[in-house]
């Protein structure tokens, strides 16, 4: 990161006092800057999936070879969506500008920048529909002076540069849709907005790319099946290196009970990778002693869907694999791993996008006897709960002592937190497997985490000042915590996390680094016939272990 | 900037002058006094309805409930049934926090950044908007049932007892009602808060100070005709009843005061749809407040719900089928 603008530098231009003026004289002045944008979808990407107006174009270019009649798309698409989602329309409607979500956005108060206010974002967009949908907006137009009276501007290419500029600034984290007195999510409108880009072929590639990726090849990594099992048997052997125990996993196996789906990112990078080994762990640990029988998939080899962040149809032609897998392979309900915004779709999407899941049974731990009664029609439950079940009912092993180099907080993530509600499980996991555990400051944590400011398919290299300004709140709670209780280890539950928040400890809180809460479960659980461990699955010695090793 | 309440404050003293000297100059008691009346009811009712049902009839294709608290899960994970409700009854009660104690803007807080060694990001809690949005709308709620006395004969007790209530404070001749006092230094709040607050500024629009205007408007009118200028109560209880019981009169005496007054509500009233100010219906059908959070539970239908086309088994075995076998995994067809 020797390029990038320095923590200090970035600070300095942190400033929540906009300037006067209205905000809509200085949309010609919008400049897309290098560091805070994401470079463009590659043409490829774009026609796997079949999507719009595939070709290669530049953002910081004049011209983004649009189609000639864009605007007459841009219509339309506003159009069928206001009809298609209550959402939009409403919370088009409805706003009354109190203020109240201004300084809630994570990147609001990382760049001062009011564009950044949730309601100003919203607001990039309500401009046009003032001016082409209400009636008001419409009647207003025609006296003179009447537009800047109704807060409404036409459509020109500006505003498109604008738009497409701000919302993708938004990491549909819908931590403003909390305190909003009518619940209006910034996520939704900013989801609405990039289907309209996607119409004309404004997708970054950070986004394109792996859904291409997904679609193919059955993750956003574009790992090939052979890949896929060679990378988990590499795991297999460096947790036999640690416990002398060989937990290799089954692949597609037909008539297995469980059906296990996580993020590829877990496959693929530190520090995702020990959570992973914390998986496969937790699987041996239940087949050699409970007999489960748990299996993985190359097919429907990824949790994450980057197709929410593209559109609602390609999130569903993404999300299709996991049921048609479940199906192919007769299992009984199907696990997920941990994520982030795979646990919004699974929740709040899939059965509807999917469903109904009627080849699939109830989920129930076969272990503990326990009914996932919030899971009865979606038939897929969340390994925090599975494991919070396990260790509720006593059938775990558990030795907390060898994680007590890891004094751990807990970073809710935006979409488990506030799409699902999933708080209390990891949580439970955690203190149940290590010793020393901090909250974060209670405005920061739970249903008001902040984001790690690169979800929604903003992880890239290239926007990188816009990741790390996004970042600070969280880096700044967790900063606290660090300096207040020692805190050396951030827990989290999502695998864009355990990448972002990586980045995020190195250049805000460089002692601190990041942990999935299955790597803590690895390292804890005691499996038969493990050797006696004394490393951990990063191969760091355990508590009190150090002095063996020298000599 | 400065545009942005200027145009706001000069109509709507131009719409009070209009009313006024209309009256007083032109005589046009009938048209300010029945006509415009009836026509903003007109305006409201249909304007409400069809906004609504335009609301109504976009779809709701998916549960997106935001959850602000612990979700229904296992059995001894304590829910927090009304931040995030699975049951009907969970969202009921969240919704009537919601609209009548404005529960997520109790939340609100405030953040600052002190640029210093620390270089700290803290949030404090932010109670005035709630309490100046609060008292905004009950005292603008009382004032309204309130004047149902003028549009009701014999006065129903439950208004009388609002009444009562509302000037138990006993103050001056006649009597001080709280709620009025209480409305106009709300809405001055309000208005200093667009003014003053450089973010607030910032994002307000011209229709945000229109409706701010017209309501200080309508409560200094109607306070100085209580307190300080006086009017014919009687004659003004005939228009009222006369508007009420679709007979209406013009009574002798009433001056153009009152007229301005029932313009500038009059304006307000078929204002009111086409406006921000349907928050008030919105509020009940807004779905990440309004739904509850079991979609994995119960199954919700998308009714446009479409198919897509996806990437089989099929066609990913046989894009990899060969490389597959090598490395040992199972395929469906093996040649």
């Amino acid at each position: 990161m020797s390029n990038e603008i320095k923590p200090d530098e970035l600070l300095n231009k942190i400033d929540y006092a906009p300037g006067s003026g209205n905000w809509m004289d200085t949309t010609a002045s919008v400049q897309i800057r290098p560091g805070m944008y994401c470079y463009a979808a590659k043409a490829e990407s774009v026609q796997t999936l079949g999507l719009p107006n595939a070709r290669p174009w530049n953002p910081l270019e004049e011209d983004w070879k649009l189609p000639d009649n864009w605007q007459e798309i841009v219509f339309q698409g506003l159009k069928e969506r206001l009809e298609r989602f209550r959402t939009f329309k409403v919370f088009m409607d409805i706003c009354v500008r109190c203020g109240a979500c201004a300084d809630k956005c994570h990147f609001f108060l990382g760049t001062g920048d009011p564009k950044n206010m949730p309601v100003l974002r919203a607001e990039l967009l309500r401009s046009v529909y003032r001016n082409d949908f209400s009636t008001a907006g419409k009647i207003l137009s025609k006296i003179p002076g009447g537009k800047a009276l109704a807060g409404a501007r036409p459509m020109t290419l500006e505003v498109l540069k604008e738009w497409w500029y701000y919302f993708f600034q938004c990491t549909e984290c819908r931590r403003c849709s909390v305190f909003c007195p009518y619940g209006i999510d910034t996520a939704e409108i900013t989801i609405m907005a990039r289907e309209i880009f996607n119409l004309l072929g404004l997708n970054i590639d950070w986004i394109a790319t792996p859904v291409s990726n997904c679609f193919q090849t059955g993750n956003h990594l574009g790992i090939q099946p052979h890949a896929f099992k060679d990378m988990l048997e590499f795991f297999v052997e460096d947790i036999e290196t640690v416990t002398g125990v060989n937990c290799t996993p089954q692949f597609q196996k037909k008539g297995a009970d469980i059906l296990f789906i996580t993020p590829s990112g877990d496959v693929f990078a530190d520090p995702g990778t020990y959570t992973c080994q914390g998986y496969l762990i937790l699987f041996q640990y239940l087949k050699e002693k409970y007999g489960l029988d748990v299996t993985w998939s190359t097919y429907a080899s990824e949790g994450g869907n980057f197709g929410f962040f593209t559109s609602h149809e390609t999130m569903k032609r993404l999300n299709a694999k996991m049921y048609a897998e479940a199906r192919r392979l007769g299992v009984k309900w199907i696990l997920g791993g941990e994520c982030g915004h795979m646990w919004r779709v699974i929740h709040q999407y899939m059965d509807t996008m999917n469903g109904p899941a009627d080849f699939l049974e109830v989920p129930k731990n076969p272990i503990t006897g326990t009914v996932f009664e919030n899971a009865r029609s979606t038939k897929m439950v969340h390994i925090t709960e599975f494991t919070a079940d396990l260790i509720k009912h006593g059938k775990l092993e558990l030795d907390k002592s060898r994680n007590d180099d890891f004094i751990m907080t807990f970073h809710d993530s935006c979409n488990p937190a506030r799409g699902m509600g999933l708080l209390d499980e990891p949580r439970y996991v955690i203190e149940n497997v290590c010793n020393n555990f901090y909250e974060m400051p209670p405005n920061t944590i739970r249903e008001q985490t902040f984001c790690c400011g690169s979800g929604a398919g903003l992880n890239a290299g290239e926007n990188m000042e816009l990741r790390m300004a996004g970042a600070l709140p969280r880096a700044n709670a967790l900063k606290h915590v660090h300096e207040k209780y020692g805190v050396n280890t951030l827990g989290t539950i999502c695998a864009i996390d355990r990448a972002a928040l990586s980045t995020l400890c190195e250049y805000w809180v460089p002692d601190v680094r990041v942990a999935g809460v299955h790597e803590l479960v690895g390292n804890a659980l005691i499996l038969p016939g493990e050797k006696k461990r004394t490393e951990n699955l990063r191969f760091e010695p355990l508590p009190g272990m150090e002095e063996e090793d020298d000599e | 900037m400065n545009q942005k309440y200027l145009i706001p404050l000069t109509t709507v003293f131009l719409l009070f002058l209009v009313a006024y000297t209309g009256v007083e100059g032109a005589g046009l008691h009938r048209f300010f006094g029945i006509v415009i009346p009836y026509l903003a009811v007109l305006a409201f009712l249909a304007g409400f309805v069809y906004k609504v049902l335009g609301w109504a009839s976009s779809a709701v294709p998916f549960r997106i409930p935001t959850t602000c608290g612990q979700q229904k899960s296992l059995p001894w994970i304590k829910q927090n049934c009304i931040d995030n409700p699975d049951t009907s009854t969970g969202v009921c009660l969240r919704m009537v926090l919601e609209i009548f104690l404005f529960r997520s803007l109790f939340r609100n807080t405030k953040a600052a950044f002190n640029r210093n060694d620390s270089n700290k990001l803290s949030y404090s809690w932010e109670i005035f908007l709630w309490i100046g949005a609060l008292a905004f709308h009950y005292s603008f709620l009382v004032v309204i049932l309130r004047h149902f006395r003028f549009f009701t004969s014999p006065v129903p007790s439950c208004i009388k007892f609002l009444e009562y209530m509302d000037g138990i404070v006993q103050l001056g001749l006649p009597g001080l009602f709280i709620s009025g006092a209480l409305l106009l230094a709300a809405t001055l709040f309000l208005l200093a808060r667009r003014i003053f607050d450089a973010k607030v500024t910032y994002i307000s629009q011209a229709a945000d100070y229109f409706p701010l205007f017209l309501i200080i408007g309508i409560a200094v009118s109607g306070l100085s005709m209580r307190y300080f200028t006086k009017v014919d109560i009687i004659g003004i209880k005939e228009l009222t009843m006369g508007l009420a019981t679709f007979s209406p009169v013009i009574p002798e005496g009433v001056g153009g005061l009152f007229y301005a007054h029932l313009f500038l509500v009059s304006i307000l009233f078929a204002y009111f749809p086409a406006s921000k100010l349907m928050h008030l219906g919105g509020i009940f059908l807004s779905p990440t407040r309004n739904m509850a959070n079991n979609t994995r539970a119960k199954r919700h239908v998308n009714p446009w719900n479409y198919d897509v086309k996806t990437h089989t088994y099929e066609e990913y075995e046989d894009h990899f089928r060969e490389k597959m076998i090598e490395a040992g995994l199972p395929v469906d067809k093996e040649e």
